[in-house]
């Protein structure tokens, strides 16, 4: 994007681009209409920064000092050719791609795939229906001995919600489902899983990469993982095990939506500089297992409206698949202003709407998952490639929120970025670090750029209209989706960050959430059981709070967004009458699911979300 | 002082943090895609042979740990060839169920075939929670048993065992050779390092068939049915005996 812009003066490579020009100057000008005063500020400025000399505060320097002194042990370092952060559908499919490469030049590649999970697939969520572009170009056989419940889609419908009842709405072209199949990408990540261990690629589940190295030159020298038996305070237990590094001429960042290294690698490198902030859903989501009569194979639906009000977007689907599994979730975008919203609580109650518990009614639930998911489009890819590494799958960002689909090109991102590798070990000398531009290259040329191009506007197309919020939006899309097809010479530009946008809570009443039912809905200790999540006993908290002293102003501002925007009720203001406000910040975060909606949309952008011990997290198998 | 050969037998269980779900049919726990593990008690079991061999170092003639099941289980052999095992070995049985009656069988010709002296078992497995196999190959081999061993250790050529019992804790001591069973607080398993997961991916594993060993699996039992628990119980207060009667015929209890 920034980059057609930057080669107007010459030839340009895609013609089609040309008009994209001036883009965002442009269209904050046609649109700059008084928009609501959402008394957005930038927290930093607005907050005083106390010292409090509280022992508590004390209590995490310890931890840090501690932590330090690990950090200066030496580690075991093992070279390999490539070094993959993150076994899901992008950094598996680069695998497997650089092995079928390799293979045909005649070549051996050593890769190394690290996976933060106890196994593939654990800590993998989505809806899932899946476009098969991707892994027809991959493993054109697929279908011969396909994933687990892997269905065929057999029909497709939108519903806009009201309060009991629900209207069908017409199904846009651009998100029509033909051909393609519903799975859980949990089953397919363990499918690719085996296939990339039947080329020999090296997978290590259960060891989550915490660091990324560097060399001299500040080019990347490759990964370590985290270190094993260290206590809640950062001494060292009897079990200790240093964590190990890998140095490789490449390094690919497969983490999914805000991956940790991946953010670490973003900020140090730049790469967010020409495009705009990513911004984020967070889908929380169930797996039931429903009786036969309410049973539709095949049957994708998904909803607008109701429990979500106008200022907030998302939509709810169900997919029904497998063995009588219906997936049921909410996507809610992380960019509400309302700080009483509760992602999590919008999902339980949404199922009591008839069209959901019609479905649900007599079935089990057997899981729970929420995961952040990118909603930033085509505006807010980043530069790609940088020295000694690059990012592929959801780490950079390819998801086409209109047709709610990631999967397929951020296999194809691993994919092109694996042919891209393959082709510097044919020609260049691998013995310094790569940078391998015609990785960004390609895949502009690709069908994933010109996919996200395409349905660019839909997504901002929310929060362009003042006043209109989702309804605008709503209007936006049925044109752009019937008539524009994203050929129009505007592209709408997405707000600050998702956290910037949160707005007071004085603005705002608080919310009255229903009580779970426990047949249809939930409290938050059982969703959190089934999501199987669990996190060695005595490790140092995975959630890095670096603004602490701030969360007495951060409760009287947000009124305890943190506890809201958690799905698994990580955080808490405790009683304590101790303090100002007499409530007290605490993180459980054995709770954790992983989703790293708290590193996008604390308020204060506080919370460092960091790996704990690898095997920790959740098992699921069936999101 | 007599060497030691050392005989760790694991097992292969639903990951301890699942909760399990039973198959539509009803007729057994679903198992198909989840996650399965090594069973706490034998990872404990695993961590214990690992600290013997690493204190009694020149008395450890070799470790062996045999697991019997289908030949996925082979992942959790790989995992303790790296934590610290010598050597390790799979009785593949295909997907048939296996009672602990056959396992004991199947270690005890394991037991007469490495002529090993100190067998080390998890007390009992998450999934069926029989605590039978350690006791039934004991009585088939003529040998001591310590079970719920929560402290173990060497003196000469006997082996002191501290249990855990109702009353408190039990000390025991026999000459070798014996079987021990583990408890909870026996130890802490360590973790794998990276390094020698790495190696233990391509390290030989032992294979062998029941029928190498001679043992054929026949299966006693016949599960008729699986049923979730009852998770609510109603509590009904009664004023007098006669109403608690008259309660008890109206849910006809009497």
């Amino acid at each position: 994007m920034s980059n057609v812009v930057r080669t107007l003066g010459g030839p340009l490579k895609t013609p089609r681009y040309a008009f994209c020009k001036l883009s965002l100057k442009r269209s904050s000008l046609l649109f700059a209409l008084p928009k609501i005063k959402a008394q957005c500020f930038t927290p930093m400025k607005r907050i005083q920064v106390r010292r409090f000399s509280h022992s508590r505060f004390v209590q995490s320097n310890e931890l840090m000092d501690n932590l330090k002194k690990i950090q200066s042990l030496e580690r075991e370092a093992e070279d390999v050719d490539v070094c993959i952060v993150g076994a899901g559908p992008a950094g598996l499919g680069a695998a497997i791609r650089i092995k079928q490469e390799a293979a045909k030049a005649g070549k051996e590649i050593r890769v190394i795939v690290l996976e933060k999970a106890a196994e593939p697939g654990n800590h993998s969520v989505s809806g899932a229906v899946i476009q098969p572009t991707a892994l027809d170009e991959l493993i054109p056989d697929w279908k011969n001995e396909p994933p687990r419940h892997c269905t065929p889609v057999s029909s497709d419908t939108m519903k806009f919600l009201i309060p009991g009842m629900q209207f069908p709405i017409p199904v846009p072209p651009v998100i029509s489902n033909k051909g393609n199949y519903i799975m859980s990408l949990a089953e397919l990540t363990k499918w690719l899983a085996t296939k990339a261990e039947e080329l020999d690629v090296e997978l290590y589940p259960s060891f989550a990469a915490s660091e990324v190295l560097y060399n001299e030159d500040g080019s990347v020298r490759g990964v370590a993982t985290n270190d094993f038996g260290v206590d809640s305070k950062g001494l060292q237990k009897d079990n200790f095990e240093r964590g190990m590094a890998f140095h490789a001429p490449i390094t690919l960042f497969a983490e999914g939506a805000r991956g940790s290294l991946s953010k670490s690698v973003i900020q140090r490198f730049d790469l967010q500089k020409n495009s705009e902030p990513q911004t984020y859903g967070l889908g929380i989501k169930e797996v039931w297992r429903v009786p036969d009569e309410n049973f539709r194979n095949g049957e994708v639906a998904h909803t607008l409206g109701w429990p979500l009000r106008n200022d907030t977007y998302g939509g709810g689907f169900m997919y029904q698949f497998g063995d009588n599994y219906v997936s049921v979730g909410l996507v809610v975008g992380l960019d509400y202003p309302n700080p009483y919203v509760s992602p999590a609580a919008e999902f339980q109650r949404m199922k009591q709407n008839p069209f959901f518990a019609k479905v649900l009614k007599g079935g089990t639930c057997l899981e729970y998952a929420a995961r952040s998911l990118n909603e930033g489009g085509y505006q807010s890819i980043p530069k790609l490639v940088f020295p000694g590494g690059a990012l592929i799958g959801c780490s950079a960002g390819f998801v086409n929120v209109a047709k709610i689909k990631g999967t397929h090109t951020a296999m194809k991102s691993g994919m092109v970025a694996a042919d891209a590798i393959v082709e510097a070990f044919n020609t260049g000398d691998v013995n310094k670090p790569l940078t391998i531009d015609a990785y960004e290259e390609n895949l502009k040329n690709s069908f994933v750029f010109k996919e996200l191009y395409s349905v660019r506007n839909m997504r901002p197309s929310f929060h362009a209209f003042p006043f209109l919020g989702n309804y605008g939006g709503m209007v936006y899309s049925a044109l752009d989706s019937y008539l524009f097809k994203g050929k129009v010479p505007w592209t709408f530009s997405h707000k600050k960050g998702d956290a910037a946008v949160t707005a007071s809570a004085s603005s705002y009443k608080p919310i009255n959430y229903p009580k779970p039912d426990n047949v249809l809905s939930f409290d938050t200790p059982t969703s959190v059981a089934r999501s199987g999540t669990m996190h060695a006993e005595n490790q140092p908290c995975h959630l890095f709070d670096s603004r602490p002293n701030d969360r007495q102003d951060a409760y009287r501002m947000y009124k305890g967004v943190e506890n809201r925007f958690c799905p698994a009720g990580v955080y808490e203001y405790v009683d304590d009458e101790t303090l100002p406000t007499g409530k007290r910040f605490v993180i459980n975060s054995q709770n954790c699911v992983h989703c790293k909606t708290c590193d996008i949309k604390d308020p204060l952008q506080g919370i460092n979300w960091k790996t704990p011990q690898g095997g920790d997290g959740p098992k699921q198998t069936l999101t | 002082m007599s060497k030691l050969r050392v005989l760790v037998g694991v097992k292969r269980t639903l990951d301890y943090m699942l909760k399990p779900r039973i198959n539509p049919a009803k007729t057994g726990v679903d198992l198909a895609g989840q996650k399965m593990s090594i069973n706490p008690f034998c990872d404990i079991a695993v961590e214990e042979a690992i600290r013997i061999k690493e204190t009694q170092k020149d008395r450890v003639e070799d470790t062996l740990v045999v697991t019997a099941g289908p030949s996925a289980s082979e992942q959790i052999l790989r995992q303790s060839l790296a934590k610290g095992i010598q050597r390790a070995s799979l009785i593949d049985v295909g997907n048939k169920e296996l009672e602990p009656l056959s396992v004991a069988k199947l270690l005890k010709a394991t037991v007469e075939k490495e002529k090993s002296n100190l067998v080390i078992l998890g007390k009992q497995a998450i999934d069926d929670d029989a605590h039978q196999t350690g006791g039934m190959l004991a009585a088939m081999l003529g040998w001591p048993q310590f079970t719920s061993a929560s402290k173990v250790a060497f003196e000469g050529d006997k082996v002191v065992v501290t249990r855990e019992i109702d009353g408190g804790a039990e000390t025991l001591s026999s000459p070798l050779p014996a079987v021990i069973t583990t408890d909870l607080r026996l130890n802490v398993p360590r973790f794998a390092n990276l390094a020698k997961v790495m190696k233990a991916r391509k390290a030989p594993l032992g294979k062998l068939t029941p029928e190498d060993l001679g043992v054929p699996i026949e299966n006693r039992l016949q599960t008729l049915s699986v049923e979730e628990p009852v998770s609510k119980r109603q509590s009904i207060m009664v004023k007098n005996v006669d109403e608690f009667v008259k309660t008890l015929k109206e849910l006809k209890a009497l």
